[in-house]
Order: structure tokens, then C-alpha cells, then sequence
């Protein structure tokens, strides 16, 4: 009976663990090649780590480096050239200069509205939460166009704001938001009204604070989705690198003379993920609460 | 002082008329229940006065003046609610200092950081403390002013609910439902809490309730309500012993009060179930309705009594007193009377009933007293 039990739960096991390789191989992958010589990569050899043997880089001695700078491990060499070639730090900045100023002005705007759409009568009130909902349905992509239209009318092409501007409006934060403070009593709000509170100081100062669950799912999930953006930086950066955000950046490893170096691609790629597998691993509990609570996924 | 009158006030939501044209005059330093079954509108009238809800029509005073377009902060009442409403992120003390601060500091006082260099504010901050905890120690909850309302029994919420009310010295207290998130033991022990502190205050009261023993222990004024409409309003012992409708007899005591067919002779006298009563009647109606509470009814032995014969279907013992639940004339007609506890009688034996006292009540089918 025991054993027949373990049976059945050794299979399932067996079929998670699976998965769970598939995710992360390619992760593997990564980590592997960053750390690996071209050599290495190529014959597919060396294991995880590779020989760690001391070499000078061809391709580095192009870019004009004399010889002996050139002469190193390969780990060494991949993370040092990364951050060489591109101004990887900078990308860093910009990366989370977008998506902190996204996730603030969200915040800023979603409390009062979902406040305002759980919490006030209004005439035409389920009409606008209607609304909302509807807009939830539009594809970024979809309207990626006129967008890209407005802001170069506006002269905002190749600036923070054309990064930032169209987020700043999350209608799934409107929702989400809406859907916790549902929950929250009215006589939480009926004591704040009577102590004195105006609608917006009860909006920053009882049901802020109320909302810090929610708002901590709510931040992973647009911190996540905007640090991992390429489709709309793309788009409205054309040519400045000094915006590039993360994602952009890793592009500049691809293409040119030395487009087939991997080392030093997935050793950027790594610089840029590890931010968010720090905060995932900070805020694994918080991440897996959001996401229930949400339903969504 | 504290005197509030409300004066034909009425509110719809939508379609459904909660208030129907109810006027109230509550006198200063009174303990005023509003009791009535779930969705008879006592909730909402003690938002109108509190000016959390807008009344369609009809006037709300305090202390002579019609704050009709005044909100809810500048009436100066304080409202403890039922769920406590504390703010779950600030400690008591904070709980506690918040209405102060946000009556008594002025808008740059209340900034953060800025707010510190406001030479008047040091002053301010030192009554506020004063008031948190002289109020703290009134209420006996000073060790707890350190502590997050998560971190609170219910009934120590339910303190700092009440000292979060108090501080602010309101003219009125308005309270909803505050009991009954509490077990029961501790209910009772905080309906004397309650009159203690409404003795000391001697600020008024008004307690929305729907647990008619709260209202009968602990109020100067009842004021029953069912349907929107303000049934009667008096003081405990009168809308018990003397209700002015057939509602409020039913609806005020427990268990409920006995109702009987009754016929009326033309000369004023009343008959029912075989029992004739002493009194006549003057009225001009036929049939009308006896109505008996279980302890005015008794089980007889004496055969001389007027006295009806009953089944004994199913007994309630609450120690003190014994319940009887008993089927009239084998029908499905039951009543409660009450028995005492010497002498059980089983269930399924047949007893004698009579009247214990020649107190019965007569209403008109249609509800109404007949005096």
C-alpha cells in the first residue's frame, strides 16, 4: 500500500522535475556560455565552467586593446569585455530609472481611480469600471502605431518620456486595484471620514497603507513586464544609446564583426537579469501571493 | 450639550424606501437605542445623523442648529462601528491621536518633517497626549497604546474603538452595533462597561442595535423601528410592559410574545382559547387579538382557574427558567410559556394552562392596541 503510494508520487515528481529542467536549461545555457571561451562554446565542451584556461581574445585585439590586456580567464575576459563593448551600467540606470517612474506614476494614478470605481456612487460608475475592462482587452501592439505617432508629433521620439508616458496609465492596475479595495470595509472608510479625512487623504493615508499586499503584487508585475520590455523601447529609441534599457542593450552584442562571440553576450545577459532574480527571490512569497490573488496566469 | 432632533427625514435607495418621514427628538446626556430587525433602516438613520449618508428629504439638528449641508467631521460626533474600523497600519496611539490631530492642527502643522518646526504645534501635541491618555485610562487600555490593532483581542479593539471615539470629547456618541463582533460572555460584560461609561460621560448616547436584550439593559429611551418607520419610543420598561403596536410586542422580548385569537362579545368582554378576561374592552371590533408573554402564562394545576389544556411538544431550559413550547387543541398552533425549573414536565404530557396575572394585551387584527 506504501509503496504503491510512493509510486504514485515519485511519477508525478518525476513529471515536475521535468519541467522544471526545461525552465532551466536554457538558463543554464546561459550562465555556462557566459562563464565558457569561445573555443569552449562552440565544440560544446568544458562542462559548466569550462577549462578556465588563460588565453588572449582575438577580438579583442581588434577593438585596439594591446595584447597583454587581452590575456586573460575566459570568465574574466567575457564579463569585462560586456561591460567594455557596452555601457552596460548605463543600461542598468536607464532600466530602472523607467521602470521605477512607471510604477510610481501607475500607482499615482490607479489609487484614486480604483478608490474612486470601488468605493464612490457616482452616476455612470459601473460604465467607466466597464470601460476599463474593455481596455484590457487592447494589445499593446495594436495600438503601437498610433502611439509612436503621437509622441513624434510631439517631439518626444528618442526621450525618458516617450519610455515612460504610455505606461503610465495601467488599466490592469485600475482592475487590480479596484478588486482589492472591494474588500476593504466601508466602515474603515466612514471612521476616517468622521475623524476628519478628506477623500484623498483617506486615498494616501487609510487605504494606501491598507494596500500594500496587492500594490507589492501589482509592482512585480509591472516592474517585471517593463524591465523586460524590448518591443516599445524598439520602437521609440532610435538612436540614442544613452537610453537604451536593458534589453536594448543586449542587442548591441549582436551583429557586426564579432557577431558570433557568445561569452561576452550571455555574460550581459546575465548582468541584466540578475536584478530581477535578486527582487524574485526577495519577494518570492509576495510574487506567488500576487499572482494567486489575482487569478491570473 | 447634545440635544439632536430629526424631523421628517426620509431616504430611498432607488426604489426601496428605507426612512419613511421619521422624526426623533433625542434629549442631551441620553442613552437612545434604535432597535429593530436587520434592514428596518437604523443603520442608515444613524449615518444620516452622522453625516455619512445625504437624506432625501427632512432636517437633521444638533444642538439647534440644522447641520443638514455640514459634514461629517465638523458635526462633532464620534462613531464607533461595529467592525471597530481601526486603522489596521497605526498603533492605538496613533489610532487614538488621529481625529485630534486632524481637528486641532492646521494644514502646515500637519505636513510631515515641516510640521515639526510649527512653534504652536508643541503645544498642541502636548494636549493631544494628555487626551490620548487620560482617555487610555479611562478605558484601561495604556499598556496596550504601543500595539497594532492586529495584535488586539476583540475586546481590546473593541477599547480602543471606543477611546478613539472619546478622545475627541464629541457632543454625541453614535454607535453601530458595536457588540456584536464580541462572544457572548464578554457582550455582557461590556453592556455594563457601556452604562458605566455613558454615567461618567454624561454625554448622549445613541446605540443602534438589533439584539433587543442590549437595548432593554442598557438605554434611558428605546426607540423601536421596523420597516423604516419609528414604531414607538419610550423608555425600556414601558415598550416592554406597554407596547403601542402588536410589532412591538413581537418584536421586544424573549421568547416571543403569545398571540391568540380572540372574539369580543358586545359588551366589552374578551374570550380566548376558553379563558374569559377580567377586564372589558371598549371597542367596537369583533375579533381582535390576545397577546400573553410566555411569563405571564403559567402551568395549573388548579382546576377552578380558567384554564386551556396543551400539549408539551418541546422544553427549553435556561437554568433559571424552563421554556415550554406547547401545541394548542392538538392543532399546529404553539405557544411558549414559562415553567419553573422545580417539577419537570416531560415532553408530550398534557398540561392546564392559565393566565398568571390578568395581564394580557389586545391588539386589532390589524396590530393596533386596543386600551
Amino acid at each position: 500500500m506504501l509503496a504503491r503510494h510512493y509510486i504514485g508520487e515519485s511519477w508525478k515528481h518525476g513529471l515536475l522535475i521535468i519541467g522544471a529542467l526545461i525552465v532551466l536549461i536554457p538558463f543554464y545555457m546561459m550562465v555556462s556560455m557566459s562563464l565558457k571561451s569561445q573555443q569552449e562554446i562552440q565544440s560544446i565542451s568544458g562542462g559548466l565552467v569550462g577549462a578556465q584556461e588563460i588565453q588572449t581574445f582575438p577580438v579583442c585585439t581588434k577593438h585596439g586593446y594591446t595584447e597583454e590586456v587581452c590575456t586573460m580567464r575566459p570568465y574574466k575576459y567575457n564579463f569585462w569585455f560586456a561591460f567594455k563593448k557596452a555601457p552596460i551600467p548605463r543600461y542598468l540606470m536607464n532600466g530602472l530609472i523607467v521602470t521605477v517612474s512607471i510604477f510610481l506614476i501607475q500607482v499615482l494614478i490607479a489609487l484614486p481611480c480604483s478608490y474612486a470605481l470601488a468605493k464612490l456612487r457616482f452616476k455612470g460608475r459601473e460604465f467607466v469600471f466597464s470601460m476599463v475592462l474593455f481596455c484590457l482587452l487592447i494589445p499593446v501592439h495594436a495600438i503601437a502605431l498610433p502611439l509612436y505617432v503621437m509622441l513624434a508629433k510631439a517631439g518626444l521620439v528618442d526621450t525618458y518620456a516617450a519610455l515612460i508616458i504610455p505606461w503610465t496609465i495601467s488599466v490592469f492596475g485600475i482592475f487590480l486595484m479596484r478588486q482589492f479595495f472591494m474588500t476593504v470595509p466601508d466602515e474603515l472608510i466612514d471612521a476616517a471620514r468622521m475623524d476628519g479625512m478628506g477623500e484623498y487623504s483617506i486615498v494616501w493615508k487609510v487605504m494606501l497603507p491598507v494596500a500594500i499586499p496587492a500594490l507589492l503584487a501589482f509592482a512585480i508585475f509591472s516592474v517585471v513586464a517593463h524591465w523586460n520590455d524590448y518591443f516599445w523601447p524598439r520602437i521609440v529609441i532610435t538612436g540614442n544609446r544613452d537610453l537604451f534599457t536593458p534589453p536594448l542593450g543586449i542587442r548591441e552584442f549582436r551583429g557586426g564583426i564579432d557577431s558570433d562571440e557568445f561569452g561576452p553576450m550571455m555574460a550581459s545577459i546575465v548582468t541584466v537579469t540578475i536584478p530581477l532574480i535578486v527582487a524574485f527571490i526577495v519577494a518570492q512569497k509576495r510574487f506567488v501571493e500576487g499572482i494567486t490573488m489575482t487569478g491570473m496566469k | 450639550m447634545g440635544t439632536i432632533s430629526l424631523k421628517n427625514i426620509n431616504k430611498s435607495f432607488g426604489s426601496t424606501e428605507v426612512l419613511k418621514q421619521l422624526s426623533l427628538d433625542i434629549q442631551d446626556g441620553e442613552f437612545l437605542t434604535l432597535v429593530g430587525p436587520s434592514g428596518c433602516g437604523k443603520s442608515t438613520l444613524l449615518k444620516i445623523i452622522a453625516g455619512l449618508e445625504q437624506q432625501n428629504s427632512g432636517d437633521v439638528i444638533i444642538d439647534d442648529k440644522n447641520v443638514n449641508s455640514t459634514r461629517a467631521s465638523k458635526r462633532d460626533l464620534a462613531m464607533v462601528f461595529q467592525s471597530y474600523a481601526l486603522y489596521p497600519h497605526l498603533t492605538v496611539r496613533k489610532n487614538l491621536e488621529t481625529p485630534l490631530k486632524l481637528r486641532d492642527y492646521s494644514f502646515v502643522e500637519r505636513l510631515p518633517l515641516v510640521g515639526n518646526f510649527v512653534p504652536s504645534r508643541k503645544e498642541k501635541k502636548k494636549s493631544i497626549d494628555d487626551l490620548v491618555f487620560k482617555t487610555s485610562e479611562t478605558l484601561k487600555i495604556t499598556e496596550l497604546l504601543d500595539r497594532k490593532p492586529g495584535q488586539l483581542s476583540g475586546g481590546q479593539r473593541q477599547r480602543a474603538a471606543l477611546g478613539r471615539a472619546m478622545v475627541r470629547e464629541p457632543v454625541a456618541f453614535l454607535m453601530d452595533e458595536p457588540l456584536s463582533n464580541l462572544d457572548a460572555a464578554l457582550r455582557v460584560h461590556m453592556r455594563s462597561e457601556l452604562s458605566e461609561l455613558h454615567n461618567s460621560l454624561k454625554t448622549t448616547f445613541i446605540y443602534v442595535t438589533h439584539d433587543q436584550a442590549e437595548a432593554l439593559t442598557m438605554s434611558t429611551r428605546m426607540a423601536v423601528m421596523i420597516d423604516g418607520e419609528l414604531l414607538q419610543l419610550d423608555t425600556p420598561s414601558e415598550v416592554y410592559n406597554n407596547p403601542s403596536s402588536l410589532r412591538v410586542a413581537e418584536f421586544v422580548g424573549s421568547p416571543k410574545i403569545n398571540t391568540f385569537a380572540a372574539q369580543i362579545t358586545s359588551d366589552g368582554s374578551v374570550e380566548f382559547t376558553g379563558i374569559k378576561l377580567e377586564r372589558k374592552f371598549n371597542t367596537n371590533s369583533q375579533k381582535a387579538l390576545v397577546a400573553v408573554r410566555p411569563e405571564h402564562l403559567e402551568i395549573t394545576k388548579d382546576s377552578n382557574k380558567p384554564a386551556f389544556e396543551a400539549t408539551v411538544s418541546y422544553r427549553e431550559n435556561l437554568g433559571s427558567d424552563i421554556f415550554y413550547h406547547v401545541q394548542v387543541d392538538q392543532s399546529d398552533f404553539k405557544i411558549i410559556v414559562r415553567g419553573s425549573p422545580a417539577g419537570l414536565i416531560s415532553n408530550g404530557e398534557t398540561v392546564r394552562i392559565s393566565l398568571s396575572h390578568a395581564e394580557a394585551m389586545l391588539f386589532e387584527t390589524s396590530g393596533e392596541r386596543i386600551r
